[in-house]
């Protein structure tokens, strides 16, 4: 064990005692990125599960890869499609890696850094939650949004949604739902409208970047077929579009147990029922949209597979992660249907869920607890 | 689903079937072989074994002791006396910080002069003199209370007395296989305990055929299920939760037969059955040894390095206490557990679907592919101590109405009207073993519900 020898030698300094003890949060992570450390049972059960919080992590950004590397690949593929230039699926994948790839950088640059200094400042061990959310930002921005928004979105994120309530494990909203929601607030000129979907967009005039449901909030027909919205190769935030990648990725979640299964297929429910009593109204464009449609399309797919699961932001009781799951489909469709301004409904409808999951915990830790009390009432006055 | 008995034709079928839980398919399972182990001169009895218990001696360094003898008695309840499991003398009161007993060491002569009792046919006593014979010869520390999880109070009236028929953690004893040769002291032990409380419950598994399917004097539950379903304290939850106010005892099956056994010689029984298990034992099997008697022979017995890397669990690897080369077998264990430490590094051990020789409830891991595989699991805590992330794992290994991540968070800000509204009452420590194995963020559950139940104690009483 060489290398451990060397390990534990460059960390003599920040050992307890030490002169940069401090320090020693930022040291770990690297060191326990490394070795799985050497630490055994101190108290409570002598054998522990596989599993920690590194590999939960992991996971998940394992199941968010087939939905990244289709959305880099559909990233080049929009911009050579719309501009009419012959190209082939390297090209493809280039340009859009070229373009995408930065914001990656900038995304896990910016967010681990504040999480490091969080960490030594708090005294406790930096939490991998990070590897995933920096995954996720760049993956639900627009193509062309420029990279110090991107920064600025982390800083927000990581800052107030995150560390201001405590840090992992304390926030309310999803720390990448809140970087995306910053940047549509704070920059809505730029947010909007169809210039920021597809690559280049606002630089070539022959590219027309508009998203399906921005299209249909606008009135205007859908040349898109169900199969393309399935597929993914659709205008739209970077790794949102392609439903069909997206599924791989919660057949990894639910398989391997990381991912609430509960809150996806409450979510699917909750949309597609909201979708067909809509169709059956039908009073606007994104009324009549099919239902089915309604589930291909925008995030949805993404964001009830990958963000409303968020554990630490989704209820945390069994029944209530199902009434949760329901809810963000409802809500969905909602506001997709009756909020022309903002024709994605998924992000605000998980935000606003993130809100409301305490407080249907809550109800659901009172039934338990008046359970418990009937019982005592019931053992007092035996009936006779 | 129903199973034809062979003791009596009647048929057969679980009263209650709980589907959560965890096998950790650990390896070291002990063969279905008595033998008897050899015993040093030296016992030592470990005080914190009863915990709760403030020790006050009656026997001074230095001097005799029988078999039998009371040694120490608690300072909160001083009724409750124990005894030494062996005639000699009281070698050695090992104190720590504060004058604390942490130890005590007894030398045996082996001529085992033990103490007599006298007492008229069990028929013929009532309630009061059987508790005041179980008090007087050293039985009443295995009666165990919930909730809180210590020795019963002889003062209380319980709602029932339970014992469990079962265990399901991992590698524990077979308590049909401890009974083997004394079913007629355990049915004599249930008619005692008859006397004192007005119901026994004896849980048994769905398709249980043996002995204790047919033992009178009690009523049976059958129960389906994994661990945890052969604790107690979950079968107490299903069968007659405790409510605020209510008491019920427990007692460990041998010890059943123990009391029995009192009852019909006079004398206290310091033998004890005990499993030796683990994945670096050879030979793992079933030793008959004595309370308190130390684990050197058994180690040597059954082929364990004593001075290698491991740790000696007296009880099963997730709610037992450890001990050491030198210690002694503890006062309610039925398994001694033996385990390789695991102070070892991992490169990039982290990552999901490399691997299977640790076993995971996930399928990160690739163990879900050898479901029939037995695994050689260590000490080593797989990861570190982190914020609470990950929900729905701790649900999925208790099987009872409770929530036991709002209990905890309960229990950790020591919030007493929220713990009685969530069911601290019915918990012990041993029901939250399976979520310290589970926990993604490595936390301290039997820890936590301990604390909470001292707290409780301290505050309600």
């Amino acid at each position: 064990m060489k290398l451990r020898e060397r390990i534990d030698a460059l960390k003599k300094p920040f050992g307890k005692g030490q002169k940069f003890e401090r320090f020693a949060p930022a040291v770990n992570a690297f060191d326990t990125f490394l070795f799985v450390p050497n630490h055994t049972t101190q108290k409570g059960a002598h054998i522990r599960d596989a599993v920690d919080l590194k590999r939960t992590m992991v996971t998940v950004i394992i199941a968010l890869l087939p939905a990244f590397i289709y959305g880099v690949y559909n990233t080049g593929y929009q911009y050579f499609i719309q501009s009419g230039l012959a190209f082939t699926f390297w090209d493809a994948l280039l340009h859009g890696a070229l373009k995408i790839m930065p914001m990656v950088v900038v995304s896990y640059g910016v967010g681990l850094a504040i999480e490091f200094a969080f960490a030594v400042y708090r005294g406790h061990e930096v939490n991998e939650g990070y590897l995933v959310t920096g995954l996720l930002i760049p993956m639900i921005m627009p193509v062309d949004i420029p990279l110090w928004m991107v920064g600025l979105s982390v800083a927000f994120a990581v800052f107030i949604a995150k560390e201001a309530f405590g840090g992992t494990g304390m926030n309310i909203l999803n720390p990448a739902l809140t970087a995306r929601a910053f940047a549509f607030f704070a920059y809505p000129t730029y947010m909007s409208g169809n210039k920021v979907w597809v690559s280049e967009a606002s630089n070539v005039d022959g590219i027309s970047g508009e998203t399906i449901l921005g299209s249909l909030a606008a009135g205007n027909d859908v040349s898109y077929s169900m199969f393309d919205m399935f597929v993914g190769a659709i205008p739209g935030s970077i790794a949102e579009t392609s439903t069909l990648w997206v599924l791989v990725g919660a057949a990894i979640l639910i398989f391997t147990g990381i991912g609430s299964w509960r809150i996806m297929i409450g979510g699917v429910l909750g949309a597609a029922v909201t979708g067909m009593l809509f169709n059956l109204w039908g009073a606007n464009a994104l009324m009549s949209f099919s239902w089915m449609n309604h589930l291909v399309v925008g995030g949805f797919a993404f964001g009830v597979v990958f963000m409303a699961t968020d554990p630490v932001s989704a209820a945390q009781t069994t029944k209530g992660k199902w009434i949760y799951g329901v809810l963000v489909g409802i809500f969905c469709i909602l506001i997709r249907v009756f909020n022309p301004a903002y024709p994605e409904g998924v992000m605000l409808a998980i935000l606003l869920m993130n809100v409301f999951a305490p407080t249907i915990d809550h109800y659901v830790v009172e039934g338990n607890v008046k359970r418990r009390k009937k019982r005592l009432s019931t053992t007092l006055t035996p009936a006779s | 689903m129903r199973y034809i008995c062979t003791a009596k034709t009647t048929y057969m079928s679980a009263d209650i079937t709980l589907r959560k839980g965890l096998t950790i398919p650990l390896k070291g399972e002990a063969s279905l072989v008595l033998k008897t182990s050899k015993l040093t001169d030296e016992y030592t009895l470990y005080p914190d074994d009863f915990h709760g218990v403030v020790p006050k001696m009656l026997v001074k360094e230095g001097e005799p002791v029988l078999l039998g003898q009371p040694i120490f008695f608690s300072k909160a309840n001083p009724e409750i006396q124990f005894v030494s499991p062996v005639s000699g003398t009281l070698t050695k009161i090992v104190r720590g910080a504060k004058r604390k007993i942490l130890a005590l060491t007894l030398k045996s002569d082996e001529r085992d002069k033990a103490v007599t009792h006298k007492f008229p046919a069990v028929d013929a006593l009532d309630a009061d003199s059987v508790k005041s014979q179980l008090l007087g010869s050293g039985c009443w520390p295995f009666i165990k209370q919930r909730p809180y999880d210590v020795i019963a109070n002889p003062e209380h009236t319980p709602k029932g007395i339970f014992i469990t028929g079962f265990s399901t953690a991992p590698l524990a004893a077979d308590i049909p296989f401890l009974l083997e040769n004394q079913q007629k002291d355990f049915q004599h032990g249930i008619d005692v305990l008859n006397k004192i409380t007005s119901k026994v419950h004896l849980t048994v598994p769905a398709k249980d055929t043996t002995f204790l399917s047919s033992v009178s004097g009690v009523e049976i539950h059958r129960i389906k299920g994994i661990h945890p379903a052969g604790n107690v304290g979950v079968q107490i939850h299903h069968i007659d939760a405790i409510n605020a106010g209510e008491v019920a005892w427990t007692i460990n099956a041998e010890d059943v037969a123990r009391i029995g056994r009192f009852f019909t010689t006079g004398t206290f029984d310091p033998s004890r059955t005990i499993a030796a298990v683990g994945p670096v034992l050879v030979s793992p099997c079933y030793f008959k040894t004595r309370i308190g008697a130390s684990v050197a022979p058994i180690l040597e017995a059954v082929g364990v390095d004593a001075n290698s890397q491991i740790r000696i669990i007296n009880g099963d690897v997730l709610s037992g206490k450890a001990t050491h080369a030198d210690g002694s077998i503890g006062y309610y264990n039925n398994t001694l557990s033996v385990l390789a430490e695991g102070n070892h590094y991992r490169m990039f051990g982290w990552l999901p679907f490399v691997g299977g020789k640790i076993f995971s409830m996930s399928r990160t891991s690739l163990s879900w592919l050898f479901p029939k595989r037995n695994y050689a699991l260590d000490t080593n805590m797989n990861g570190e101590e982190r914020a609470l992330v990950v929900t729905g794992e701790m649900e999925r290994v208790l099987p009872m109405d409770i929530l036991p991540m709002q209990l905890l968070k309960e229990c950790m800000v020591q919030n007493i009207e929220k713990m009685e509204a969530l069911g601290i009452y019915e918990v012990a420590p041993e029901d939250f073993a399976l979520i310290d194995y589970a926990s993604t963020s490595k936390i301290e559950a039997q820890a936590i519900i301990r604390e909470a139940l001292d707290l409780m104690i301290k505050e309600v009483g």
